[in-house]
């Protein structure tokens, strides 16, 4: 098989490459990995990649697409949306259409990623390490998700079907795999969002409910396997990334 | 009807969309909006862009935000030269993979230490502690390094042999550092290599004309109280 998914279906961004191989069709080796133990064997460093995928047909190193965060899966995405040619609307040829693909892209580079994954942190890594989120940082966490997701609804959405158009596009894939962190920490952020709720609605039925049960299944069990103890525990190792990450919170 | 470009040069994606298009010749209006007089929060500017940002761009009825987005447009409609953006699909993506990391890494970076360094203390008169301008340091070296290991490495260019879109966001991003005083490329032999041949790609005069603005801006006067109290939100959520 010519393409090798590295990917932890705990992170935003894997989920989304995940599911666009699978919704399209893309035939792909999965190799899963598990960010939060370090990784097996890797270096504490895995918990700045966590997606890459591998050409294999290619036979030098340069070709290999290391991801480091979501906005790498970018790369990722059109990468493979062009390669296997799938289907228009994903990332469409007309010029503004797709324009506006990259319009969110921009956007939810500084206002989604990094925001939204901040409560998984608090409920549940940080006090895996033995440490806690200060409660200003949560605070301002949890206005600055309201504020982005008002600017979503508002500035993206508005009334169209979909965040750049009125398809499913690369968009709709990366906002809906970052507004699901938070809801599966106990988060709804969907309540008292009827606009933001209906968009959930049709994109998860666009992809099919086996897919989204599939791909976002660990995520949403997170809690229970935290309760249960059988969530993976970070090497020692991994600790001083994690608190790095921690203390770059905002 | 003429493409309209909404840029101020102190702004590093705004500097990068203005040397796309001059290099280019891609005809345009240009049309200042001086951040630090406040007129990107004026109501006028909210018309072309509701969240107070620039770039923009508007052609004709079409208004778009996001830099790379901006850029990717103005490539495939004036179908410049193929090594911006090429249409080889690996090489394409090593543009992409670095215009996904650079917009939180390096920019981030960038922004904080010229905020730090000098706009927070000579034009909005907000002393930063030493330690935060140390710690803001530290990291934009290690995202220098991160620059030269994992996209340069020993590469002509960022993403291959030919300059491209990744080179051309790198440059004016780098240049804000530069703008506060920090020697970025001392003792980066390969960095200050890579940026010469940039420079010289781009043409010295275009690369000097776009970068008038940012070089000048610790000689900024100190803001107008009310300007200041505008700014004060947005700079802090900026620089975050």
């Amino acid at each position: 098989m010519d393409l090798e998914l590295y990917l932890d279906l705990l992170s935003q961004p894997c989920r989304a490459v995940y599911i666009f191989a699978k919704k399209n069709g893309i035939p792909f080796k999965m190799h899963t990995m598990e960010l939060c133990k370090g990784g097996s064997g890797q270096s504490p460093r895995v918990w700045q990649s966590n997606c890459s995928v591998r050409p294999t047909s290619c036979p030098s190193a340069s070709c290999v697409l290391q991801s480091s965060c979501c906005l790498r899966c970018t790369a990722i995405l059109i990468y493979l949306s062009c390669k296997y040619q799938t289907a228009d609307h994903w990332y469409p040829r007309d010029l503004q259409a797709r324009a506006r693909v990259h319009e969110y892209l921009g956007w939810h580079a500084d206002h989604i990623r990094g925001t939204f994954g901040v409560p998984l942190w608090t409920r549940v890594l940080a006090p895996l390490i033995g440490t806690q989120v200060p409660e200003e940082k949560m605070e301002r966490n949890r206005i600055a998700m309201d504020q982005a997701l008002q600017q979503l609804e508002d500035k993206f959405l508005g009334d169209k079907a979909f965040l750049a158009g009125q398809q499913v596009t690369l968009a709709d894939l990366m906002a809906l795999e970052e507004l699901i962190q938070p809801v599966a920490v106990g988060h709804d952020l969907f309540e008292g969002r009827q606009r933001l709720a209906a968009w959930r609605g049709r994109v998860e039925a666009f992809l099919g409910a086996e897919l989204c049960q599939e791909a976002h299944g660990p995520i949403l069990s997170v809690l229970e396997l935290v309760a249960k103890k059988t969530f993976p525990v970070p090497q020692p190792e991994a600790y001083p990334n994690m608190l790095r990450r921690i203390a770059r919170i905002p | 009807m003429v493409l309209e470009l909404y840029l101020d040069l102190l702004s590093q994606p705004c500097r990068a969309i203005y040397i796309f298009a001059k290099k280019n010749r891609i005809p345009f209006e240009m049309r200042t909006v001086e951040l630090l007089k406040g007129q990107h929060l004026s109501d006028a500017f909210a018309q072309v862009n509701p969240l107070k940002k620039v770039p923009a761009l508007k052609d004709g009825d079409f208004i778009l935000t996001e830099s790379v987005a901006i850029l990717l447009y103005l490539t495939r409609k004036y179908q410049v030269p193929d090594y911006w953006y090429p249409q080889d699909l690996q090489a394409r993506a090593r543009v992409d993979e670095y215009l996904a990391w650079q917009h939180t890494a390096l920019r981030r970076n960038c922004l904080r230490a010229l905020w730090h360094k000098v706009m927070l203390p000579v034009f909005l008169g907000e002393p930063v502690p030493p330690q935060t301008l140390a710690a803001t340091l530290s990291e934009l070296d290690v995202t220098l390094q991160l620059l030269e290991d994992k996209f340069l490495q020993n590469k002509t260019f960022l993403a291959g042999a030919h300059i491209s879109l990744a080179d051309l966001v790198a440059i004016t991003e780098l240049m804000h550092p530069v703008g506060a005083g920090c020697q970025v490329f001392e003792g980066r032999p390969k960095l200050d290599a890579w940026r010469q041949r940039v420079e010289a790609a781009l043409g010295k005069d275009l690369f000097q004309e776009a970068h008038e603005v940012i070089l000048k801006a610790k000689d900024s006067p100190p803001a107008d109280p009310t300007i200041k109290q505008k700014m004060m939100p947005g700079v802090l959520a900026m620089i975050r």
